[in-house]
């Protein structure tokens, strides 16, 4: 276990010096994934500025639950990108070689291209993140601090088990599937906005398929210290992070399944 | 007049062969679909519920901001370019120059490229997307014949104009190569500033006049508003203007700078 920590920073660390070759490209990619991010958040700016409220929540509110949900999907990005290029590994056979070295295929796809550039999306998320912190009426305490680190800890989790889930597809069918783009980039879009304000259909998606609900909308009423339309209990509220952890646990045996299914293409 | 005909024939053949091309990719249509029908959802609640917060009269109603909504998911694709990758691949290799010996003009051959890139893929999606949504989802029809026919000259229009911005994009491969920051940057502005997030009358009254400036609004905006009737069909005429003005000027950028652009390019022989 320590040894292949070990070996993944060692993988992380070449793909970060290889990157660091070509610092103006570098800058340029982190400053445009900062922008477009930026850019996006002037729509949700324009439409409060427009409605003065969405229901009952106010911008300072509804910027942590961007804020955490762009922090979380920005790491999972960064760290578990190699799975995106997975599919094309399939495809050319290359996988072959990862299968024949003797550590974990996981850890192998996944140290393969650590994305530092996502670092602007981070970067907008946690500016976001700060102003709601500071213009939230919240009494901060370590806790609430401590939870909201998990919350999107157990994010980054999740959407690196979306990662996963996606690439695991490609041990089945040649093409990959953008629907799961849906679950990606359309959580992190249902996510910026409390879940209480969507059908209950749409809901129930997004709380017990694919467990968004629990790195974001739960812990986000416990730190605000408000009471769910929902229901949820506040014990739940404070534990649900570890629910993203859970899923990206599940959805790792799910490709160890795939892996065995594997058939290579011969090439 | 058969003269002016021959000198338009090879940019016609690029035009229908890359079209074709194109079309091929049914099945990326297929999850492209699904895709847009999933964000329409989630727009159309996230407003909904902007609507129930607020009492006061919005220079859109509910039913008009969701056929609007819906028209931007039908017609995203319009927005939805980068640089040519065939171009990028060309010019990182050097086979670039091929395509300065052509006797052709660049600048044309480039642009109708981008124009049947935008316009294949396009249709592919649009139009399962307005039986869908005109069924199903709230899509309402134009108003009058004269809204529809002012809006099918709108979407071609944006289409010219998405063409000539995405040109833009490819000749500034010539500088950057990677072309990774503006090639992002660029069309997220698109994007948010043509109203495909937010409607642009929705957007706060002192940031109107800026809109109303940019180009970008003539890629989406203005064709939904002439659709729904929001832009009544005499009043179309100066949006319209408006966006044959902005073609015309960013296509004249875009020859100066490619012609400059292929005057510094260095290919190296072999």
């Amino acid at each position: 276990m320590l040894n292949g920590l070990r070996l993944y920073f060692r993988y992380a660390g070449i793909s970060l010096r290889g990157q660091m070759q070509y610092r103006a490209s570098f800058a340029m990619m982190a400053l445009g994934n900062f922008l477009v991010t930026v850019i996006e958040f002037l729509g949700i700016l324009a439409l409060f500025s427009r409605f003065g409220s969405l229901r009952e929540w106010a911008l300072p509110e509804v910027a942590l639950f961007y804020g955490m949900v762009s922090c979380a999907f920005a790491t999972a990005e960064a760290v578990a990108r190699g799975f995106d290029v997975f599919p094309g590994m399939v495809k050319s056979g290359e996988f072959d070689r990862v299968l024949v070295r003797p550590r974990s295929t996981t850890l192998q796809i996944a140290a393969q291209h650590l994305q530092l550039m996502r670092i602007g999306r981070f970067t907008q998320g946690l500016i976001i993140l700060l102003w709601a912190a500071s213009a939230l009426d919240v009494a901060w305490s370590p806790a609430t601090v401590l939870l909201l680190v998990a919350a999107v800890l157990g994010g980054a989790c999740l959407f690196s088990g979306l990662l996963v889930l996606q690439a695991t597809m490609a041990f089945w069918m040649t093409e990959s599937l953008e629907i799961v783009n849906c679950l990606t980039y359309g959580g992190v879009e249902t996510a910026q906005f409390p879940l209480s304000i969507y059908r209950p259909w749409f809901r129930r998606v997004f709380t017990f398929l694919v467990p968004l609900a629990c790195i974001n909308y739960f812990p986000a009423h416990a730190i605000l210290a408000r009471r769910d339309p929902l229901g949820s209990p506040a014990l739940f509220q404070w534990l649900a992070p570890a629910i993203g952890v859970i899923f990206l646990l599940i959805t790792l045996q799910i490709w160890k399944v795939g892996v065995r299914h594997y058939r290579s293409t011969g090439s | 007049m058969i003269q002016r005909l021959t000198a338009v024939r090879p940019y016609w053949a690029i035009f229908s062969a890359r079209f074709r091309t194109l079309l091929q990719y049914r099945a990326a249509a297929v999850a492209g679909f699904g895709t847009q029908l999933f964000f329409g959802f989630v727009r159309v609640m996230v407003f909904e519920a902007f609507y129930r917060s607020s009492t006061a009269v919005q220079p859109m109603s509910f039913p008009e901001v969701v056929t609007y909504i819906w028209l931007g998911q039908a017609m995203l694709l319009i927005v939805m370019f980068r640089a040519d990758t065939d171009v990028q691949a060309m010019i990182r290799s050097g086979t670039v120059a091929y395509e300065l010996v052509r006797p052709t003009d660049l600048y044309a051959l480039w642009y109708v490229r981008a124009l049947a890139m935008q316009t294949g893929p396009l249709i592919l999606r649009a139009v399962p997307m307005f039986i869908v949504a005109g069924l199903f989802l709230g899509l309402g029809a134009p108003p009058s014949l004269a809204s529809g026919a002012m809006w099918v000259l709108a979407t071609v229009g944006a289409l010219a104009l998405s063409s000539a911005i995405a040109t833009l994009l490819t000749i500034s491969l010539l500088w950057t190569i990677s072309g990774e920051g503006i090639s992002r940057i660029v069309p997220a502005a698109v994007f948010v500033f043509s109203g495909m997030i937010v409607p642009l009358p929705l957007w706060p009254d002192w940031a109107q006049p800026l809109l109303d400036f940019l180009p970008f609004r003539g890629m989406a905006d203005v064709p939904f508003r002439i659709y729904m009737g929001h832009i009544p069909p005499h009043d179309a005429v100066f949006a319209l203007a408006h966006q044959a003005a902005w073609t015309v000027a960013l296509v004249a950028l875009g020859r100066r700078l490619l012609a400059r652009g292929t005057r510094r390019l260095v290919v190296q022989g072999g």
